[in-house]
């Protein structure tokens, strides 16, 4: 039998503080760069015009070659971006005030990328694979539902949280959540991705996948204070972070191979998807043993449980709770 | 024991049955619009999961009513009958599958899979199609106002430069739409050099080019003095007069001016022709004064037909009137005989106005010029769909090539594969025996995942096929939490069946608060997202349920079997 991390007991608790430092030093310099520069949203969200072209001339063009024939065409300003192949670009034009641009504009400028690219390499050479056309209306619209998901969904969980085991439980699960949506957001920034619709579903997967894992460990938790009533409940998170951890670097593992080969073969398109997740992945499970859990003991020693140790009784019942052997190292 | 093991290999047989079948590829009959444009009904098999615009290719647009160019009196309204007007014209088109729909109350949504030519559909979408028939100014009543109108236009201190400069940057019906695109790609530098450039051409050797050939060609003499009248020039009939290419949006801008509205003849309009023509090396457009109310209407055509017209190897649009319609237009046409009607199609004359030589009944036809075959059934579609309540916009557009979403699908396809290889490896190399029921399990959760999506009718997007990737990961998560928990009563000393009992059921709270919370988040998301964002978290949300189902039921049927057969087992390879 291969086992991983059997009877592991690691001091997590006791190495909180530097596990804090850590997140510091990932979230402090990444929030730092984001007020200065601030996130690069996608068409999606500014409103805009987005090409992507293949090229299809005997030579693959340059982005400088597409970058002369877009200004004789009038179109400065305009982002040229190769696109994992030196035959595919992606050329935006965003609405830089929103208001300023009509609805229209965002059409001919679609319109004019267009006539531009082929009025000078040829109508047979460059084919265009996607286009998008997104008024700062529709644009203004998706970053208000974006933000109302995220914020509900925060309020959904803590809710069900809340029910299923108490109310505590639940702030520091969704404390853990807000930590993981703040390095991830402080990640895209370091690796300048493209916040879209589909990366925001990404952070909101994230948090999914987050609390996934730090309800297995406060699950674990639960049933652990009951066991061991008399033990000091940093203890008993210490331990059930142990006893949870094969199953931790299992999941993880077979997690991290879906992400990693979506990152490494999905292509372009799906990328910055990946690239949250596989971040997300670590973040999630640092948030679940090194936030959650000690957030836990936090507002465990500010404010003592009344009943049970603040536990609400929703293990398994107590027949086959009779019908446990004494755990070995009780 | 035995009773209830059958029981659960029936109730899983019949899960297999019903995800196959609706997994199970089906003809399905549809009325489709040929190559040659005429509707027949077309047998396709049908794919057992719908895929997206952005594996598919296609054309997503969002339309809503343009009010920038005058009010709309009641826009629910109008959006409402414009719904009805697109869905016809979209299925008159003949694409496979189409979806036209309001979402919410000011909004229409048109998807098109699969659409090859997207500027086309797009012009089929959008085109109001509004036909008047008007009678154009056989008294020149303008001709007599416009001795006025310079005047008035002069004493205002307008000339064709002030005009001319100003009106480049309108975006009227018939100016460029180039300087508004420079606008928002901040080059309005760009834009201004290019006006003077415009404008020193016109400035310098162009005016004296101008009288010459102005004199040289057959035009006629200059209907005046003032700033107006040296630009217009008499054309073949009463009420049309002929104005060079480039200052069509100078005399546009002057004809605006309140000034020249004031004196304009009372109930009469102007409209430009829709094509420029040529006299002489010069490139022209028709002016028209037309009498205000159209005689008849597009709303009562009942057909229309494209056909080139062999003679003058132009196309055409023959159409026909209701029998109301019909009489109506005979008597009017009737009283105007030898006079000269302009067909009006959004504003623009088409062809020249032509006289009318007799009372003309039901029947009749929109002469196209130099307008392709296709350009010309296109518009005979839209025309017999009826004309939009009020003219669209596109706010929202997004179309994908054919190649880039079969490349997607290629490479998800591939991700897929090489992510479920990884996780098989990592389970029977981990689990052994037991990762053999865990992979087992894991190919009945694929197949019931993808029956549930086609049972759902929902649509796999390449977000999708992501989530679909990602949940296999996670859901191999409910059978590890099992089997660590199995292996920890095993450890515990507990006998094989006894172990693997409790480590059920013990894991069975963390599975369902932690698919739970998953399954919430996965559920704002649908609740907000867009097309592609949706089909992720409905793959998700499926994907979870599959899998606890698989893990807890399926997985759990595969244990009590292979216990049941070795009454006597004293280990377990997990």
């Amino acid at each position: 039998m291969t086992r991983f991390f059997a009877n592991a007991n690691y001091d997590f608790i006791g190495v909180r503080k530097y596990a804090y430092a850590l997140t510091a030093l990932i979230i402090i310099p990444g929030l730092l760069l984001l007020a200065v520069t601030g996130l690069n949203y996608s068409i999606e969200f500014t409103g805009g015009t987005l090409v992507q072209v293949t090229t299809l001339t005997p030579q693959p063009l340059s982005a400088g070659d597409l970058r002369s024939a877009l200004d004789a065409g009038g179109l400065r300003g305009a982002e040229i971006q190769s696109f994992g192949s030196d035959r595919e670009y992606v050329v935006r034009a965003r609405l830089t005030e929103v208001g300023a641009g009509t609805q229209e504009e965002t059409q001919r400028t679609a319109q004019a990328v267009r006539s531009a690219l082929t009025q000078r390499f040829g109508e047979n050479s460059i084919r265009v694979d996607r286009q998008e056309a997104v008024s700062p209306k529709v644009g203004g619209e998706l970053r208000q539902k974006a933000l109302t998901a995220i914020l509900l969904s925060f309020v959904g969980v803590l809710v069900y949280l809340a029910f299923r085991f108490e109310f505590r439980f639940g702030v520091a699960a969704v404390v853990a959540t807000a930590h993981d949506i703040i390095t991830t957001i402080a990640f895209i920034k370091y690796m300048n991705l493209e916040v879209s619709l589909t990366v925001v579903a990404a952070i909101l997967t994230v948090v999914g996948y987050s609390l996934n894992d730090t309800i297995i460990i406060f699950d674990r938790t639960r049933e652990n204070l009951h066991k061991y009533k008399r033990d000091d409940f940093g203890g008993i998170l210490n331990r059930s972070i142990n006893e949870t951890l094969p199953r931790s670097v299992l999941t993880h593992a077979t997690t991290i191979a879906t992400t990693m080969s979506m990152l490494i073969f999905a292509g372009e398109v799906i990328r910055p998807w990946a690239w949250v997740m596989t971040f997300g992945v670590f973040t999630g499970t640092f948030s679940s043993i090194y936030i959650a859990g000690p957030i836990l003991l936090w507002i465990e020693r500010k404010w003592p449980g009344h009943e049970a140790r603040g536990v609400k009784a929703h293990v398994a019942p107590a027949s086959h709770r009779a019908a446990l052997a004494p755990p070995a190292g009780a | 024991m035995l009773d209830s093991l059958k029981a659960r290999f029936i109730v899983i047989g019949i899960l297999i049955v019903l995800s196959i079948w609706s997994l199970w590829p089906r003809q399905v009959t549809t009325r489709l619009r040929g190559a040659d444009g005429r509707m027949r009904d077309t047998t396709q098999q049908r794919v057992p999961i719908k895929q997206g615009l952005d594996l598919r290719g296609g054309m997503h647009l969002a339309l809503e009513i343009d009010q920038s160019r005058g009010k709309v009196d009641n826009p629910g309204d109008a959006i409402d009958r414009a719904l009805k007007v697109i869905r016809t014209r979209i299925d008159e088109f003949g694409v496979a599958e189409p979806l036209v729909q309001k979402v919410g109350t000011s909004r229409i949504v048109v998807e098109l899979p699969g659409v090859s030519d997207p500027a086309r559909a797009k012009q089929i979408a959008l085109r109001t199609a509004f036909l008047e028939f008007q009678m154009t100014d056989k008294n020149n009543l303008f001709r007599s106002a416009l001795p006025a109108i310079d005047r008035a236009l002069a004493a205002a201190g307008v000339t064709e430069r002030s005009v001319g400069s100003a009106a480049r940057g309108d975006t009227t019906a018939a100016a460029p739409a180039r300087s508004a695109v420079e606008d928002i790609l901040g080059g309005r530098a760009v834009a201004a050099a290019d006006t003077a450039k415009a404008g020193s051409v016109r400035r310098g050797p162009a005016q004296a080019e101008r009288a010459d050939t102005a004199r040289a060609d057959t035009l006629g003499n200059q209907l005046g003095q003032g700033p107006l009248s040296p630009l217009l020039f008499a054309g073949g009939m009463p009420g049309e007069y002929l104005v060079r290419d480039e200052m069509v949006v100078t005399v546009e801008a002057m004809l605006a001016r309140p000034e020249a509205q004031r004196l304009m003849p009372r109930g009469f309009v102007t409209r430009w022709g829709a094509e420029t023509m040529s006299r002489g090396a010069m490139p022209y457009r028709g002016l028209y004064i037309l009498e205000e109310r159209p005689i008849i209407t597009g709303e009562y055509l009942t057909d229309a037909k494209a056909r080139l017209d062999p003679i003058y190897n132009q196309s055409t649009v023959d159409f026909q009137l209701t029998r109301r319609g019909g009489r109506f237009f005979e008597r009017e046409t009737g009283q105007h005989v030898g006079d000269n009607m302009a067909i009006v199609l959004d504003k623009m004359v088409q062809s020249q106005p032509p006289v009318i030589r007799s009372a003309i009944s039901d029947r009749g036809q929109i002469e196209l010029g130099r307008a392709s075959l296709q350009e010309a059934q296109d518009l005979a579609l839209v025309l017999k769909a009826g004309s939009l309540p009020a003219p669209l916009m596109i706010v929202e557009e997004r179309s994908v090539g054919p190649t880039l979403g079969r490349d997607s699908i290629n490479k998800g396809i591939l991700a897929g594969a090489v992510g479920i290889g990884l996780v098989i490896i990592i389970m029977l190399g981990y689990y052994r025996f037991a990762g053999i029921l865990a992979v087992m399990a894991l190919g009945l959760y694929v197949l019931f995942t993808f029956g549930g999506l086609a049972a759902l009718g929902a649509t796999l997007t390449l977000p999708g096929m992501a989530g679909f990737a990602l949940s296999i990961g996670i859901a191999v998560d409910a059978n590890v939490l099992i089997f660590e928990r199995i292996r920890e009563e095993l450890a515990h000393g507990k006998s094989v069946r006894l172990a693997i009992d409790a480590g059920f059921r013990m894991a069975m709270n963390a599975i369902v608060d932690s698919n739970v919370s998953t399954i919430l988040t996965a559920a704002f998301l649908f609740q907000f997202g867009t097309g592609p964002v949706k089909g992720f978290a409905v793959t998700l949300i499926l994907g979870i349920l599959a899998s606890m189902v698989t893990a807890i039921f399926v997985t759990r049927t595969f244990f009590n079997l292979y216990v049941q057969r070795r009454p006597g087992l004293q280990t377990l390879s997990i």
